[in-house]
């Protein structure tokens, strides 16, 4: 048995014993989850992903992100992006390299629609979410100018990050089917 | 030492596991770390200060005997550049058994660890469902619940390995391995009662923590063995795993398991978050990067004799460690104390859980010559732990996530063990 269906089977005895207890119970299952609306849940979801969905209205270039970076990312990812640490470089490298590739936004990431995601969700990592939307979308700009991606000009919005095609877009295998 | 006949299964001093039984403990020496007992130990026969005087009360939250106090869990130095960032290592060498201690469980972190108040925590399920739904953490507890004893491994732990290392420990080259018992309700409760929409494929899992940290989930998994998880060996999630819920994602790759749950979105593709597209995800030789790398493979570890520890004098030793799969139960493990020309059965001495930590044990006799002590691990689904060489020679060594082979301590003929891939 499939652990749904042994659940499915308790769920079922749990229901008749409230109906003996409380007389009130019209189901078996427990339905203690309070019904709520997509526009109550607006400031918690924060899910940007590749299809467009969850992003909010605005847009920015670079150079509105040139600031941005400068004064809230530049401290730990340096003011060129090349990184402080081991795990604050995000500009740089090239999978084809003979050594081992350094993996970075502009070298590795697949989707643009990540970085949106990752930067309202959890940076600048000392005041996470401090940031509004417009100045997100300025700041992705400048990441993906920083990496030669797009100019200082290109008005990066929704419909843009859909649209950027990143340098290894093709180099992932997805093996979640295969397990 | 004895007089009995032992009969040799391997090379190099390895016994047959059921000399076990039949020498008992008192003729089997358990290498110990220098660390691991403060003051040499005699025999004394005079009646001792505690048998004189009454002990202490019984307490309201017990404390563990202050002789055990080195056993700690090993955490980098804090890096103001990554406020809250990184990992606990728990101590593998000196534990016994297969439950892991909660204050020992290994712990990573990509933000810090929230002081959550669950009163103030909300779990909500939205997207592709016939009604998007709260829970609060008071309803939650009234469901039914599960218990399952699982393994949760980090897919970074052994990189080092692969990475390149100098000396370490069973703890800070394999200690992002630990084994509870969770309980809590299974997912597919919560989905069933929010109707989950049939072009939903995956669920996004976000954390309530300041990474906010977010994984996708095929909903096949979500839908057949992952539970939210509240307790963890009988008592509340600890904060930091996940306080007041986190997911619970049988077999796979730590990260997945997001802890601080807070929303659970039904959606057609994957997410695509950073850390399943930056991270965790395996770069091959030729370049090209698996993605969705699940399951944790079949592993075994020797957490005694192991690196750092050493051997007083020539003997009976026990040799133990854990073994776990991803992928089912544990069928088999093997030792080896030649570096793995020959192979001797362990005895698998604890009880056997689908995906948990399994421990084994066997005797070994060393007689002060040098040795390479190594474990090997054969899952249900007839799978067999590999060892370094064949493992790098399969996926390069670009990928360090993963790492399932075989470790190596070498012996020396001062009895010293250490990492024998330094
Ligand atoms: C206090 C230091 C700090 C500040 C300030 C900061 N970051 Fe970060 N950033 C980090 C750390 C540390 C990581 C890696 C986090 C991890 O691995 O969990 C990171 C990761 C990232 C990544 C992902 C890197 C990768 O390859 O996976 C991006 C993109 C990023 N930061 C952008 C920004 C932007 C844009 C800002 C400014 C709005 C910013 N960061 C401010 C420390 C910082």
């Amino acid at each position: 048995m499939t652990m749904r269906k042994k659940m499915t089977r308790l769920l079922l005895i749990v229901g008749s014993w409230s109906v003996l207890s409380s007389c009130i119970a019209q189901d078996q299952a427990m339905n203690l989850g309070i019904p709520v609306s997509e526009s109550d849940l607006q400031a918690l979801d924060l899910v940007a992903p590749p299809d467009g969905t969850g992003f909010p209205e605005g847009s920015g270039t670079a150079q509105q992100g040139r600031a941005v970076f400068n004064t809230q990312c530049a401290a730990c990812h340096a003011a060129d992006g090349t990184g402080t640490s081991g795990a604050t470089v995000i500009v740089g490298g090239d999978m084809q390299s003979d050594e081992a590739p350094l993996r970075t936004v502009g070298s590795y990431w697949p989707h643009a629609s990540t970085l949106f995601d990752y930067i309202r969700r959890a940076m600048p990592a000392n005041a996470p979410k401090s940031l509004n939307d417009e100045e997100v979308y300025q700041v992705v700009a400048y990441v993906l100018y920083l990496n030669g991606i797009v100019d200082q000009d290109a008005v990066i919005d929704k419909a843009a990050l859909m649209a950027i095609e990143m340098p290894n877009a093709d180099g992932f295998i997805d093996v979640s089917q295969r397990q | 030492m004895t007089k009995q006949i032992l009969e040799h299964a391997a090379a190099n001093g390895l016994l047959n596991r059921r000399h076990l039984l039949k020498l008992g403990v008192a003729s089997i020496g358990t290498a110990v770390s220098a660390s691991a007992l403060g003051a040499e130990s005699s025999l004394n026969f005079s009646l001792p200060s505690w048998s004189r005087q009454p002990g202490a009360n019984a307490s309201g939250y017990g404390e563990r005997s202050p002789h055990t106090d080195f056993m700690q869990r090993m955490a980098g130095t804090p890096n103001p550049t990554y406020p809250g960032g990184g990992a606990s290592r728990t101590p593998l060498q000196h534990l016994q058994g297969t439950i892991t201690p909660n204050s020992l469980h290994f712990e990573r972190h990509h933000a810090g660890v929230p002081a959550i108040d669950p009163a103030g925590h909300t779990l909500v399920i939205n997207g592709l469902v016939r009604q998007p739904l709260a829970f609060r953490y008071e309803d939650l507890l009234k469901y039914p619940m599960i218990s399952r004893i699982h393994f949760l491994e980090c897919s970074g732990n052994s990189g080092a390995l692969i990475r390149g290392t100098n000396g370490g420990t069973a703890q800070s080259l394999h200690g992002l391995v630990s084994c509870a018992e969770w309980t809590g309700i299974a997912l597919s409760t919560l989905l069933d009662e929010a109707g989950v929409a049939p072009q939903a494929q995956w669920l996004a899992a976000v954390g309530a923590d300041a990474a906010s940290m977010g994984r996708s989930v095929p909903i096949n998994k979500a839908m057949d063995d992952v539970m939210v998880a509240l307790y963890q060996n009988g008592e509340p999630l600890r904060p930091e795993q996940g306080y007041p819920m986190r997911l619970f994602v049988p077999g796979w790759e730590g990260n997945i398991s997001v802890k601080w749950l807070t929303q659970l979105k039904l959606t057609r593709e994957a997410g695509q978050f950073r850390d399943e597209t930056s991270k965790y995800t395996d770069t091959q030789a030729d370049r090209s990067s698996l993605q969705f790398t699940f399951p944790m493979g079949v592993k075994s570890l020797i957490t005694s004799p192991s690196g750092e520890m050493s051997l007083a004098q020539q003997g009976l030793y026990q040799v133990t460690g854990i073994a776990w799969s991803g992928n089912g139960t544990i069928r088999r493990v093997e030792v080896s104390a030649d570096g793995g020309n020959t192979w001797a059965d362990a005895l698998i001495e604890s009880q056997v859980h689908d995906r948990a930590l399994t421990r084994f044990r066997i005797p070994w006799q060393w007689q002060g010559g040098t040795a390479v002590l190594m474990s090997r691990a054969t899952d249900s689904a007839g799978n067999v732990q590999p060892t370094l060489q064949s493992l790098m020679a399969r996926q390069g060594s670009i990928n360090t996530y993963h790492n399932n082979a075989m470790q190596r301590w070498a012996v020396s003929q001062a009895g010293e063990i250490s990492n024998d891939y330094a």
